[in-house]
């Protein structure tokens, strides 16, 4: 069994700060991952969700709990380890898309190979192969900075993809694209899983792109919650953080965390019966997948 | 990360803002182009300073004299003694000072000391003149070193002077050459000069040398070059056949056992000043022309290096905002399983990059601007000093400056890299 996972996680618990300001990110979270899965881990802001990508890609530490990455435990391995598996096994896509300015998109996709220390000529070779397979070979030699939105962010999956990774964790990846687009960038995502079997992880508020995935972990306040239970307050943040929209004042002030939480936290009450309702609309969720936090 | 690869990203990144990157290096700029000078010109004058030394006497020598009276003055008159009385003008103390002449008695008490392999005393005569001796053409005052004998001279052509020659032998002030009437230094070599000598009863008589060589004029030792035969015969023909009754030398030259250390050296010295004379290397004679210069240019050097630390500020700021923009873009390396030490070592890279751009650019324009200056000013104000070169470039103290530079870039360049080094990538790529 655990030869198959590709991540398994247990009994994760994340707290920052300490005192009265202390926080608990995650209370007690345990998630496995097989190999070929794709994940959706859906969620409002404030609700642990981030933490636990960050836990499951290595690139933070547990309180408690216990991280595996490929059947290898990540606390036994030194620091040298744990960055030489993230470079070989992960693949980040961000809702950002962080490309450096000014240096071309081939440089920008093989930044990972260059990290892992493979040469140039190689670096080259795998570079353009990813261009290629993503239909930007033309683009190779232009800045990152003359793209368009949609282009940048298939430049970044080419960055997520050179190092033929085993794991693609992707935080928001459609978050600053229009639909159109942003369902190209899907697609893309989907198709790599489809043929070349590789992991996705997708931390997303989008519900669309969550029932697109095999499987969707709901966090809420650091737990999971049985599937389709936020769903509809995730209407309600979808709109007040959607940076693409125009808003009054008002709204935008709920990109405060601490404001966004009171904002849930009153509806969360009235939301779980339409929850219900809404529930059975994730229909490709298999029941048999979906792993409870435990120790709740 | 390669090695390679993380230069070439350092190298790329420090382009990236250009107008910053620029004005950082012009900070290193001023610095290293004003150490680069300020070396440029202690190095010049200091090699000018030891072919001085070069013309003024060969490094195992003492020029020897008897202990100055001058610090006898409260002990009263001082006995009259026939053998050994006559006084000499002295070149120590105040003008008009003298001081005991040396005696055929006191070259053998210096002689017979430990350490000291022979004594030659200086015989000083005055020619009057000096005359091409084919051509017989203007006669030109003129004047014999006494201690050319023992002294290397900055030759320009021809050879040193022999001193077991037995032949009279010149070497020629190079100013001399053209008013002779030779066509070149070459042309003077080996050709003949005639030179008048007043004896002391006021006859005149003639004495003719072959010049041998043809030397730069020096700064610290006037006058032409002669073997000893030259001056044997001059102050045979300078004395008109008298004998006087004592020998009498103001000056005596000693050469120790060149293999002596300095701490030995010292001890010699103060063996010779035992027996009461006063002994000086010609380094001693120069120490303090050496020690004003030093001192000028080290004060000068550190002008340099105060601009080289204003301009570490420089570095440290510009790297500092460039990690507050980058914040990302380290996050992210980092995410995708850079090492802190790697991201420490590219942005200390970055800083030794601008470092050598300020350094490479500025002594090469110090070293283009310099040799310009320096040959103007040669043809110009410093043409009375002929052989000097303000201005010497010499590549190890160029290397050095470009070093001390880069290290200094490297020092400045450790805050914001530690720092860059120590993000955390979750921080950095927070985006709410």
């Amino acid at each position: 069994m655990s030869a198959d996972l590709v991540i398994d996680a247990r009994d994760l618990e994340k707290s920052y700060g300490s005192g009265s300001s202390r926080f608990d990110a995650l209370k007690g979270v345990s998630l496995q991952i097989a190999a070929g899965e794709t994940v959706a881990i859906v969620g409002k802001s404030g609700s642990g969700k981030s933490t636990l990508m960050h836990l499951l890609a290595l690139l933070d530490e547990p309180d408690t709990g216990t991280v595996q990455v490929a059947g290898k435990e990540a606390k036994a391995l030194s620091r040298r380890e744990i960055n030489e598996l993230r470079n070989k096994e992960f693949g980040f896509v961000f809702q950002q898309f962080f490309l450096t300015p000014n240096v071309s998109v081939l440089d920008n996709v093989i930044l990972p190979l260059k990290i892992a220390g493979i040469r140039g000529k190689q670096r080259r070779t795998r570079g353009l192969e990813v261009l290629n397979q993503l239909e930007l070979a033309d683009k190779a030699d232009k800045k990152a900075t003359t793209l368009s939105g949609g282009q940048k962010q298939r430049v970044v999956i080419g960055r997520a993809l050179v190092n033929n990774p085993r794991v693609i964790f992707a935080d928001e990846p459609t978050g600053n694209l229009d639909t159109a687009t942003g369902a190209v960038v899907e697609d893309i995502l989907f198709d790599l899983n489809r043929e070349q079997g590789i992991t996705l992880v997708i931390v997303t508020h989008d519900e669309d792109l969550a029932a697109r995935c095999d499987r969707q972990i709901y966090i809420r306040d650091g737990l999971i919650v049985p599937g389709g239970a936020v769903h509809s307050t995730d209407h309600s943040t979808d709109h007040s953080t959607d940076h693409t929209t125009d808003h009054v004042g008002t709204h935008t002030g709920a990109h405060n965390p601490t404001h966004a939480a009171a904002h849930t936290g009153a509806h969360s009450g009235t939301a779980h019966p339409g929850a219900d309702a809404t529930g059975p609309t994730a229909s490709t969720t298999p029941a048999s997948t979906t792993s409870v936090g435990d120790a709740s | 990360m390669r090695t390679q690869d993380l230069v070439a990203t350092a190298i790329s990144n420090t382009f990236r803002s250009k107008l910053r990157t620029t004005l950082t290096v012009l900070a290193i700029f001023v610095g290293a182009f004003t150490l680069t000078l300020t070396n440029a010109v202690g190095a010049g004058v200091s090699q000018y300073v030891d072919a001085q030394v070069g013309a003024l006497g060969s490094p195992d020598v003492f020029i020897v004299t008897q202990a100055s009276q001058a610090a006898s003055a409260d002990d009263g008159p001082v006995e009259y003694d026939p053998n050994g009385s006559a006084m000499v003008s002295s070149n120590q103390g105040p003008p008009g000072t003298t001081t005991q002449a040396l005696t055929d008695a006191d070259l053998t008490t210096i002689s017979d000391t430990a350490g000291i392999e022979s004594v030659d005393p200086v015989r000083s005569v005055q020619p009057d003149y000096i005359e091409n001796g084919a051509e017989s053409g203007t006669q030109y005052e003129f004047s014999i070193n006494a201690t050319s004998a023992v002294t290397t001279a900055d030759l320009t052509a021809g050879a040193q002077l022999d001193g077991g020659s037995s032949e009279a032998e010149l070497v020629l002030p190079d100013t001399f050459v053209t008013p002779l009437g030779f066509d070149s230094a070459e042309d003077a070599v080996g050709a003949s000069v005639t030179i008048g000598i007043t004896d002391i009863l006021g006859e005149k008589h003639t004495v003719d040398a072959t010049v041998v060589g043809v030397s730069l004029e020096s700064l610290l030792a006037a006058g032409a070059g002669a073997n000893d035969a030259l001056i044997a015969e001059l102050a045979e023909a300078q004395s008109g056949g008298i004998d006087t009754a004592v020998t009498s030398y103001g000056v005596a030259i000693a050469h120790f056992d060149d293999t002596l250390s300095a701490e030995q050296i010292t001890a010699l010295k103060a063996d010779l000043a035992a027996a009461g004379y006063t002994a000086s290397t010609i380094e001693d004679q120069l120490g303090a022309v050496q020690t004003v210069i030093t001192g000028i240019v080290g004060v000068l050097n550190a002008f340099a290096v105060i601009a080289l630390i204003a301009a570490a500020f420089g570095i440290i700021n510009t790297l500092l905002m460039s990690v507050q923009e980058r914040t990302r873009e380290i996050g992210l390396m980092k995410a995708m399983g850079m090492s802190g030490g790697k991201v420490y070592t590219l942005f200390s890279l970055e800083a030794i990059v601008i470092g050598f751009l300020g350094s490479a650019i500025g002594a090469g324009v110090a070293i283009g601007l310099g040799s310009i200056l320096s040959n103007v000013l040669a043809d110009g104000l410093l043409s009375g000093l002929p052989g000097l070169n303000i201005l010497l470039f010499e590549p190890a103290s160029v290397a050095f400056v470009i070093l001390l530079v880069m290290l200094i870039a490297f020092l400045s360049g450790t805050l914001p890299a530690q720092r860059a080094a120590k993000q955390n990538p979750i921080e950095s790529l927070r985006y709410e």
